[in-house]
């Protein structure tokens, strides 16, 4: 079977791309920057209401009904979307996938295609492969523009380009689209309009993902800021939607949670600017052919484990990177995949269900266990009881080796912020994640840890109230 | 061998995932709602909002402007003074056009929120997104308190927009800026 491309082909492990990153002070101070100032707004965005829990509750449980009968519920959203003139399309593997979607593309004669972000496309290496067969695929989002046009790889789940600051966009912008702009934010997204405007208006043929898809009408939903997805979604006259089996709702009304949910845990808004629904096809109004690809790519077999399956929740809002120790301080490129941070510690490991790959296996060890992602999830993930219970695998498949040494001692350190702290402030910190093997060596009883296949306890409170009192 | 479909099937039955609890809908699905809520929430969003008595009225300020007007727009909206596009229109009319006049279906007081659905006075997406200012008109009775009341009211396999405040982004340094590639201006009349 072909490697599942959720993760990026020579990406070293965890560790090693830490500490890399840790030597880039403009890296982090970018996203300590951005981070800070969206926790902040999220916080204020989730304040305002008094029934956030109980939407969460009801998050949770309508996405653990969907798990459960995902069979039926995908049946029901082939017949609905068929019913109005959609095509539905089932990949098991990242290159089926791909292999649909540019045979789409080639009985269309489109050798260039416009794009709204997705993260399943990113996921299966979409462009890349249309790009081997001859077909251009544009991004359209501002931020996915800006990684494309920076031969550059995504660090955040909502804003890919969450790593570049202002100066860092114009410099790119200007090389690449041969234009004079200031840095100001507005104007940077003026470039892009003009830079795009064209491409909306000729382009016949568009992919997207899925936010939602509603079961039991065939309702798609997209959620977006720009408008680059309104634009997607209704010029072209194909429209291609590629998404993960598990993005389903069973019915219209289980929207009313979500579309609550997303915003406000992604870009702390109490709604983000469009939000386009579409129901097959719609004579006279928006793309006259439709074709939703479905894809598995390691989802079923994420659902075989109990502990694990609960990532399968998770409706991409990037609210647990924003708050993660871990993710601030290595950026999101460290984790050699589309999906970074606390999730993307126990997602991508399971989509790539390979224990004994080292980069997929070193990532549940990538966090502190602090349990602030758990506290934001929107769907109650409980990354740290997930994080916990791949480690214990992946110690039980490897056994003592030295990597798992390394890496079992990795996370001990980012556990506890004064250790992690007084290893950055010494210089050992990179020193240390740059020693796979060499432990003994280090001041602290790493091996206290790894010398037992017990999983370390969940989070020290001390972590976590370190980090609101210094960070929040 | 066996489809792709079957054996994702076959691979998801496997797995065996145990019936899920029932879902508790424990929270809120009205809301206080109310015109000065959804003014309030509208205007967050640096839209622009009007509270008037008369649309006729409240159009004059489009004099001179050659601005869109879908089917089923009250012939009283469109006053002398404008030059009123209809369709059949080409995209690239569409992108020349000064703006566009609508209404809406449903508008949401708790998050400052239209939504079009394709009827009346709405027209096709396309009409909504190229010109660069949308005015959107909303009568009181069409604004819901929630988003639950909203969701219920709307018909979901109608090609919906929702739409709250003007075309933004939020990627660069994760700080708000409007206009990217929607309607740069957003003003809604509350009638
Ligand atoms: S795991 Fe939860 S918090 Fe993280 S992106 Fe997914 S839904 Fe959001």
């Amino acid at each position: 079977m072909a490697r599942n491309p959720v993760t990026w082909l020579g990406s070293p492990t965890f560790p090693k791309a830490a500490k890399e990153a840790l030597q880039d002070t403009q890296l982090r101070q970018n996203l300590r920057k951005a981070t800070g100032t969206i926790r902040g707004r999220r916080e204020a965005a989730v304040a305002e209401m008094t029934d956030w829990e109980q939407l969460r509750v009801a998050g949770e449980q309508i996405k653990d009904d969907v798990l459960a009968r995902l069979d039926t519920l995908l049946v029901q959203l082939e017949e609905s979307v068929t019913a109005r003139g959609g095509v539905v399309h089932w990949a098991r593997d990242a290159e089926e996938a791909n292999r649909i979607v540019l045979d789409l593309c080639r009985a269309e004669q489109a050798d260039e295609v416009v794009k709204v972000k997705s993260m399943a496309t990113a996921e299966i290496g979409l462009n890349e492969a249309l790009e081997a067969g001859g077909v251009h695929a544009i991004e359209t989002d501002l931020a996915e523009l800006i990684v494309q046009l920076g031969d550059d790889r995504p660090s955040h789940i909502l804003v890919p380009a969450i790593h570049r600051n202002r100066s860092e966009i114009r410099e790119i912008f200007q090389r690449r689209m041969g234009v004079e702009v200031s840095d100001e934010p507005a104007d940077l997204a003026e470039a892009a309009r003009v830079y795009l405007r064209e491409k909306f208006l000729t382009t016949r043929v568009a992919i997207s993902g899925a936010n939602f898809a509603v079961a039991d009408t065939g309702s798609i939903v997209v959620l977006e800021s720009e408008g680059n997805g309104r634009m997607c979604l209704t010029l072209p006259e194909t429209l291609i939607t590629v998404m993960g089996i598990e993005k389903l709702v069973p019915t219209w009304q289980d929207l009313e949670v979500f579309l609550q949910l997303l915003p406000r845990s992604s870009t702390a808004e109490r709604m983000n600017p469009y939000t386009s629904v579409w129901t097959g096809v719609t004579p006279g109004d928006g793309p006259q052919r439709f074709h939703l690809v479905l894809i598995d790519n390691g989802r079923t077999a994420t659902l075989t484990d109990s502990v694990g399956r609960q990532a399968l929740r998770c409706i991409r809002c990037s609210a647990c990177l924003n708050v993660c120790p871990v993710y601030e301080r290595t950026g999101g490129k460290s984790y050699g995949s589309v999906y970074p941070g606390p999730i993307g510690a126990i997602l991508t490991p399971q989509l790539v269900g390979d224990l004994h790959d080292p980069q997929a296996a070193s990532l549940p060890f990538a966090s502190s266990l602090c349990g602030a992602c758990f506290e934001v999830c929107p769907v109650r993930i409980d990354i740290p009881s997930v994080l916990t219970h791949l480690r214990a695998e992946v110690v039980e498949a490897k056994g003592r080796t030295a990597e798992s040494v390394a890496m079992a001692a990795a996370a001990w350190m980012f556990r506890e912020a004064s250790r992690y702290e007084k290893a950055q402030k010494a210089g050992s910190l990179a020193r240390f994640l740059a020693r796979d093997g060499k432990i003994t060596s280090l001041p602290w009883p790493g091996s206290k840890w790894t010398s037992s296949r017990d999983v370390p306890a969940p989070p020290a409170e001390s972590f976590r109230a370190w980090w609101r009192k210094n960070r929040g | 061998m066996a489809s792709a479909r079957e054996e994702i099937l076959q691979r998801i039955r496997d797995a065996k995932v145990p019936p899920a609890r029932p879902v508790v809908r424990g929270y809120d699905r009205t809301g206080p709602g109310g015109v000065e809520l959804f003014a309030e929430r509208v205007a967050d969003y640096r839209a622009i909002v009007h509270t008037v008595t008369s649309v006729p009225d409240a159009l004059k300020a489009l004099a001179g402007k050659r601005i869109v007007a879908p089917q089923g727009v009250p012939h009283e909206w469109l006053i002398d003074g404008v030059t009123w596009l209809r369709e059949p229109l080409s995209i690239e009319e569409l992108d020349r056009a000064d703006g566009v006049l609508t209404g809406c279906a449903v508008a949401i007081a708790d998050t400052g929120t239209i939504v079009l659905d394709g009827g009346e006075a709405q027209g096709r997406r396309a009409l909504t997104l190229l010109p660069d200012y949308h005015l959107c008109v909303v009568r009181v009775d069409q604004i819901a308190a929630s988003v639950p009341e909203a969701l219920q009211r709307l018909e979901p396999t109608r090609p919906l927009t929702f739409i709250s405040g003007p075309s933004a982004t939020s990627d660069i340094e994760l700080n708000r800026v409007e206009g990217v590639h929607g309607p740069r201006t957003l003003e809604v009349l509350i009638v």
